[in-house]
């Protein structure tokens, strides 16, 4: 757990960055750090390891305040993901990874070892630990970068807009593997962006500043955005905030009934039940069927709801066997749900 | 002007050792230099207000004439090969400092902050990350300062060294040509085998450098 107490950063040139920062980040939990440019979350992250060092007040990491520690040997115990990855030109991509092992004296065949072992755990291909940086696509530089952070396996993971340099697609597949990694390894993870959609998906908490390094609110996703505390954060959210509470519920308490035989549209299945696409009865149009299974959001539904030229959903099983459809009123009654219950647990 | 072969021929013992000589003058030239440099170009790099100092004194350095700073050394160290290496060194000086500082300067700030940020101490940073990524341009003033020794050995020629040099006032006070044609041609080769030496450890040391993407 981090604990921020009465946390305050001013810089030389008088700005202040961080304004009385109390907060904690729980163990085991990713806690996101939004706003827009100069808000001080940025200052925030990088006090925690010491590259910032604040004004006043006192930041314990596992019980310990940081100021009370070795700065070289704090870092060495936290993992640090920077943007654009921030890799050593001049080493392979297995030294970049083998930093902080080397660093704590391992030997240079445990710490290469080490280094394999992660490079397939972000999702690398082995041949790619005897490359340079510069041969990898910005994607891949990210998953070093995020491998070279595991190295030593800490406890704890800052993250600072680690993926804002890669396109969109690339990005989605970096969020969607840190998730997956997260579920294995359960480090206490700051993240830092800008951007509120990354936030929601990754956090378990959110932490919105204002600029002037003023925490508004901090509180889990769906809380924040069911009751944002201000106009500011409202503001910050956007006006399809409601549509974006609706990603982080799924699909899986909608009812469903069975593909409807007679009307204008019928659902075209393969040999093994699973679904292709629309097709019209009257004329020989096709409308492609994008199938949802249980554990995809109900933002998702609802966008196929209307989308689909029946209303009707395509739910399947994990293999995309046909399990049944949902109707676009039942999506409807479940996204009301989603945001009564959202209001009554921030309440 | 005809070159005599059969001179060279009498002479190849003399040739190897003057050839041997003259590299001998000029590397330990190159290596004083870049054992001034390196520490003197930290300090430039780390401390604001002494680089303009540095490099300011390097370049009036070599502004003294060449043989002047011959002259100027005699009282000192005498007519010997210490008098050649010191001046030679002197002139290495101007670019093998300007180029460690550039390239020190050169090393990407967010390389050195990860550096940081993993835990790597400023020492360790320095001798790891930083001279390493400089290397392209540290050599590149390694070049420059070893042609240009291997080319200024000959003046120490006035104060009785000079390697190849010699082989200039030889020809010239016996109005011969042999041994001023021979002493050019062996100066430029040697210049140009010792670059190309430099230019292939360059290639071995920095292998981030190769088939660049």
């Amino acid at each position: 757990m981090i604990q921020f107490d009465a946390v305050h950063k001013r810089f030389p040139n008088g700005t202040t960055a961080v304004h009385d920062l109390s907060l904690e980040m729980p163990e085991g939990g990713v806690t996101v750090l939004v706003g827009s440019s100069g808000c001080g979350k940025t200052t925030t992250l990088r006090m925690i390891n010491r590259m910032i060092e604040p004004t006043s007040g006192t930041i314990r990491v596992n019980g310990e305040d940081v100021t009370r520690q070795d700065a070289a040997e704090l870092r060495r115990s936290i993992g640090y993901v920077i943007q654009q990855a921030g890799l050593f030109p001049h080493r392979t991509v297995l030294d970049n990874i083998a930093t902080v092992p080397l660093l704590l004296g391992w030997n240079r065949k445990k710490a290469r070892a080490r280094a394999a072992e992660l490079l397939e755990t972000v999702g690398l291909a082995a041949d790619a630990g005897k490359r340079y940086p510069h041969q990898l696509s910005g994607g891949q530089q990210q998953r070093v970068g995020v491998a070279r952070a595991l190295a030593a396996d800490p406890p704890v993971l800052l993250m600072d807009e680690p993926f804002g340099a890669v396109d969109p697609v690339v990005r989605t597949q970096l969020q969607d593997e840190l998730l997956r990694l997260q579920k294995e390894l359960n480090k206490t993870i700051v993240f830092v962006t800008h951007d509120v959609d990354e936030a929601v998906r990754l956090g378990d908490r959110i932490a919105i500043f204002r600029t002037g390094g003023h925490l508004v609110q901090c509180a889990p996703p769906a809380e924040l955005l069911a009751r944002p505390a201000d106009d500011f954060v409202a503001d910050f959210l956007g006006a399809e905030r409601g549509l974006k509470l609706l990603s982080l519920r799924t699909l899986a308490g909608v009812p469903q009934g069975p593909a409807p035989e007679g009307g204008a549209w019928s659902l075209v299945l393969d040999a093994g039940r699973r679904p292709l696409h629309w097709a019209s009865k009257s004329t020989d149009a096709e409308l492609p069927v994008r199938a949802l299974k249980d554990t995809d959001s109900l933002l998702s539904a609802l966008d196929e709801s209307i989308a689909s030229p029946t209303g009707l959903v395509a739910r399947v099983d994990a293999e995309g066997v046909l399990t049944g459809v949902s109707s676009r009123d039942d999506i409807h009654v479940h996204a009301g749900q989603a945001h009564t219950e959202a209001r009554a647990v921030a309440a | 002007m005809t070159v005599d072969w059969s001179w060279i021929g009498d002479h190849t013992d003399d040739l190897t050792s003057l050839t041997l000589s003259h590299l001998q003058a000029a590397m330990t030239a190159v290596f004083l230099g870049l054992v001034i440099s390196l520490p003197l170009a930290v300090l430039a790099h780390r401390v604001r207000p002494l680089r303009g100092f540095l490099l300011g004194l390097s370049n009036v350095l070599f502004t003294i004439p060449s043989i002047a700073i011959f002259v100027l050394l005699l009282p000192v160290s005498g007519l010997t090969r210490t008098t050649t290496v010191i001046g030679l060194t002197v002139y290495t000086l101007v670019v093998l400092l300007r180029n460690t500082v550039e390239g020190l300067d050169s090393v990407p700030a967010k390389t050195k902050e990860a550096a940081k940020a993993m835990g790597t101490r400023p020492l360790r940073t320095l001798l790891t990350v930083e001279f390493p990524l400089a290397l392209p341009v540290i050599f590149a003033g390694v070049r420059i300062a070893t042609v240009m020794s291997i080319s200024l050995v000959s003046v120490a020629t006035y104060i009785g060294d000079g390697g190849l040099g010699q082989l200039f006032t030889d020809g010239f006070q016996r109005d011969f040509p042999t041994p001023v044609i021979v002493g050019v041609v062996l100066t430029i080769l040697l210049a140009v085998v010792a670059d190309a030496l430099l230019v292939a450890l360059q290639y071995v040391l920095t292998p981030w450098r190769r088939r660049r993407a």
